[in-house]
This record gives C-alpha cells, structure tokens and sequence, in this order.
C-alpha cells in the first residue's frame, strides 16, 4: 500500500526508442493512442489501484511573491526550461515491482505505425504517513 | 450502543446470512446497509435485540439486493456454503471470516480493505478516507477482494498468521481519517487472540498495546517526531502497558516463541524504563537475536544495531550496522546516530542530510532535516 506518481514528460525524459511526434502521427495511431490511455486508467480503476489522472497544458508561468502590499511577480514559460510535466496518474498498489510494472505497461502505448512509443516515464514514491512500529 | 458496539455485531450477522445460503459479496453489501440504517433509527431508539433487528434488516436488504439487477450483474460469484449443522458460536464465526477475509489469492492491501470493512463494520467511505483513495477506488478493491475470494472458494482460506499479517498492517500503517486504525486493528486483534489457541495472537496484540500506549509521546503538538529518548514517559499510558507486559509474559510462559512475541518483549522492555539510560539494552539485543531466528530482515538487523549501540558503544553499533544492506531506508539514519555517539559530527550531519533526502515520509525527512541542521550549528561554532 503506497502510492507512486508515473510522470509523463513534454521535455527532459531520455529519448524513446519511438520518438516521432504526435503530430506527425496519422489521425488513426493519435486515435488508439488516446484510447490506450482511455483504457489503461478504466483497467487501473477496476483494479483498485487508482488515485488520480492528469494532464497537464505545456504553457505555464512562473509566479513568484513581490513583497506585502504587491502582486506577484510572473515571468515565463521560459522556452529553455529542460523540465516540462505532460501529465500523471498517481496510483496506490502494494508493491514498488507492481508501480514499476504499471509503468512498463504505460510506457507501451502506442505512437508511429501503432508501434510502442518506448517513452521513459518517471516513477516517484509519495513520502507517506510515517508506521507506528518504528523499532 | 455507540458505534463500535454495533460495528462488533456486524460480522456475526454477516455470518448468519452467509449461513441462511446467502452468498458473501450480496451478503456483505447487505450487512453495510443494515448498519448504515442502524446508524439513524437507533439514534432516536435502541431495540430490545439489536443483533436481531441487524439480521432482519440486512436480510431484507439482501432479499431486494438479489431482486435487483445490479444485483443480479455482481452475484456471477455464488458461495457453496452448506449451512453448517448444530450450534455454531459467534466466535467460530467471526473467526471464520477472519479467515476469508485474509484469503491467500489477496493482495495485503485487499485482504486489509475486505477485513476492515466484513470484520471490522467499517464503511467504504471511511476506509477510504483512511488510505487517502477517492471512494470508488475502494468500492472497486473491496468488490475485487471479494470476487477473488468468491472464485478461490472456502478451501483455500487463509490461517491465522495471513490474519495477524493483515492486522499488523492495519495496525502499522495507518493514516489519519474519522476512524482510528490503530485502535480498530487492537480491538479486531483483541478479538482474534479471544477466538484461537495461539500465543502469537496473544503477542500481537501485547505489541499494538505496548505501543499504543506510547502514542502520545511519539509525536509533537505540530506532527513532528519526537524520538525515544526525548519522549516524555509521563504520557506513556501506564494501564496499557501493564496489560501489554501481562500479555506478553503469559504468552511467552507458554514457551511457544514467535516473531510478535519478540517484537512485543521489546517493546515490554522499552514500556519499562524510566529513561534511555536506564534501558535494559543488553536484553534488548538478546530479544533481537531470537527475532532474527524468526524474521531475518534487514529493518529488524538495522534495529538490532541500534540496541547494539546502546549495549556495547557507538563502535560495536556501527559493526553491527556493516551487516546491514545499504539501500534500506532509515539506515542513514541510524549510522548518523551512530557517527554522532561517536564524536564524528561531520559524518554524521552529511548522514543526516543524506537521510532526510531519502526519508519515506514527510515527518521523518523534517527530523532528519532538523538533526542534520542542528549538528551543523555546533560545527560552526567550534569553528
């Protein structure tokens, strides 16, 4: 019982091994894409291992304080910021093999010529409530 | 009858269902919605039999679950159950879905939602709420656990040491919620040492209580980690502890030594000292050597260590500690206590930092933080 964060990267994951850009996908491959995802969050929902599922927009901003009285600062989106969130589902699963292997599966779906994207996902431990038998 | 005292007739009803020929899943479903019907009628009056009133309404509801067609679409699972001939207690039977609900083919996070809810009353709401899932998550976990236990049928139900795996995690991993786990699991653990001839049971629930009755002193005002040494044992909750020592003593009489009981002698050990100082650590690392025998993990020869420290020195604990495999958490943690016992702050406040980034939790990766940022502030000024 933990609950891991799969994170989908625009920018700052290794390359896939399948790395042609959705928008150069035919209307077909951009559809049983979008339906893998569909199913892969319905399976993890019957599974009972769900906990939420989002996708993010690329644009963003940064928002900083500027002092009492003043409104925040903005700045950005910075086009050279390396790092740049897509999306996750935050699952809860009895095993860090199981997060792992739930990942695999993800990473699996489908781009170009309906082949696997082989994108890398990161996979992140939630820092949990702390056990009660601590020795 | 508050809420616990209704939550305590829900697996004896359950059962009586399961024995009228009703199958486990609809019949589950029913129990919950009799209690959650309980909840309002009985505010306003109690009746005369309420174990009966409980049997009547779930019943009912059972009846009109199967009449219904999102009834008809779960029921695919049907437990063959003969009604069992003669007098059954309500012990054999509550002990019975124990059982079930800690069924080989679940998952630990299965097994623990199915028993929370079949055994323990709970709501699906509050066991939710209680593992930080949205609802229907749960619904579908405990509906799952349920499906599996339907398919792998009664044959293969699970002994009681799944059962005390499945209280212990309830015990140890509970969050925050409107339902205390921790108490939930002593009170379904009470019960399962009353139904079974075991002295693990028996040293399972010394260990919840032994524990429990430190709970106050564990954490600070603000959530944070308070360690034992700095515990103030005033809050130890004396009545608890001297049942838990009680517990444990008889059972461990019974020369039958298991994992729990181990686990709670240590903790009895603990319960008894007035300080850290005054800690009977030497018998603390002889109960570590018999836990070993039984569950030869790395958590336990980390634990081990520490007592080593205690017992031998900071250098006998970090001989200890070089056994211990590398890459489990808190590890950091203990060799920077270790360090610092032996005068080397420098290491041990880069452990600490080292800790803290590793810490499986917020509260600990603070008082990681915290130690780290405290040693480097001597540092400075011995500068």
């Amino acid at each position: 019982m933990a609950k891991y964060l799969l994170l989908k990267h625009y920018r700052g994951a290794p390359e896939p091994m399948n790395g042609i850009p959705m928008d150069q996908w035919t209307p077909d491959e951009v559809e049983a894409h979008i339906q893998f995802m569909r199913d892969f969050a319905d399976r993890l929902e019957g599974t009972g291992e769900i906990v939420d599922g989002q996708a993010l927009s690329p644009e963003g901003v940064w928002v900083r304080y500027d002092g009492e009285g003043r409104p925040p600062v903005t700045d950005g989106p910075f086009a050279e910021t390396k790092d740049l969130i897509a999306g996750w589902f935050v699952i809860d699963v009895d095993s860090y093999e199981r997060a792992i292997e739930l990942a695999g599966e993800l990473s699996a779906a489908p781009g170009a010529g309906g082949k696997p994207i082989h994108e890398w996902l990161e996979v992140r431990p939630f820092l949990a409530a702390p056990p009660t038998v601590t020795e | 009858m508050d809420g616990v005292g209704l939550r305590e007739l829900a697996p004896q009803v359950l059962s009586v269902l399961v024995r009228r020929g009703a199958d486990f899943a609809t019949a589950e479903d029913a129990v919950q919605e009799a209690l959650i019907r309980a909840v309002a009628a009985w505010d306003e009056a109690l009746p005369s039999d309420p174990k009966g009133w409980l049997i009547t309404v779930a019943w009912r509801a059972f009846i009109d679950m199967t009449r219904s067609d999102v009834a008809r679409r779960n029921r695919e699972v049907r437990f063959d159950t003969e009604p069992p001939t003669g007098e059954v207690s309500s012990a054999d039977e509550t002990l019975r879905l124990y059982f079930l609900c800690a069924h080989p083919e679940l998952s630990p996070s299965s097994a623990v939602a199915l028993t929370l809810r079949a055994v323990g009353g709970l709501t699906t709401r509050q066991i939710a709420q209680a593992y930080l899932v949205p609802e229907s998550t749960m619904a579908q976990r405990i509906s799952r656990a349920k499906r599996t236990v339907g398919r792998s049928g009664l044959d293969r139900v699970g002994d009681v040491r799944t059962v005390m795996r499945v209280l212990y995690l309830i015990f140890n991993e509970g969050y925050s919620g409107d339902v205390d786990l921790a108490a939930e699991a002593i009170r379904l653990t009470r019960q399962l040492a009353a139904s079974v001839d075991d002295a693990e049971a028996h040293g399972l629930l010394a260990l919840m209580l032994l524990h429990h009755a430190r709970r106050r002193s564990r954490t600070g005002p603000d959530g944070r980690i308070v360690p034992l040494a700095d515990q103030d044992r005033r809050l130890w909750d004396r009545a608890l502890i001297a049942e838990g020592v009680a517990i444990v003593q008889a059972a461990l009489a019974r020369d039958r030594l298991g994992e729990y009981q181990a686990q709670a002698a240590i903790a009895a050990l603990h319960a008894d000292a007035t300080s850290v100082e005054d800690t009977d650590w030497v018998q603390i690392v002889e109960w570590y050597d018999e836990l070993l025998q039984f569950a030869d993990t790395p958590i336990v020869r980390l634990n081990r260590a520490v007592a080593v420290g205690e017992a031998d020195g900071a250098r006998a604990g970090l001989a200890a500690l070089a056994q211990v495999d590398e890459h489990i958490p808190r590890r950091d943690a203990v060799a920077a206590h270790l360090h610092e016992k032996n005068g080397d702050l420098e290491l041990a406040a880069r452990l600490h930092a080292d800790a803290a980034r590793n810490a499986p939790n917020v509260a600990e990766r603070d008082h990681q933080m915290r130690q780290a940022a405290r040693l480097n502030e001597v540092l400075r000024h011995r500068r």
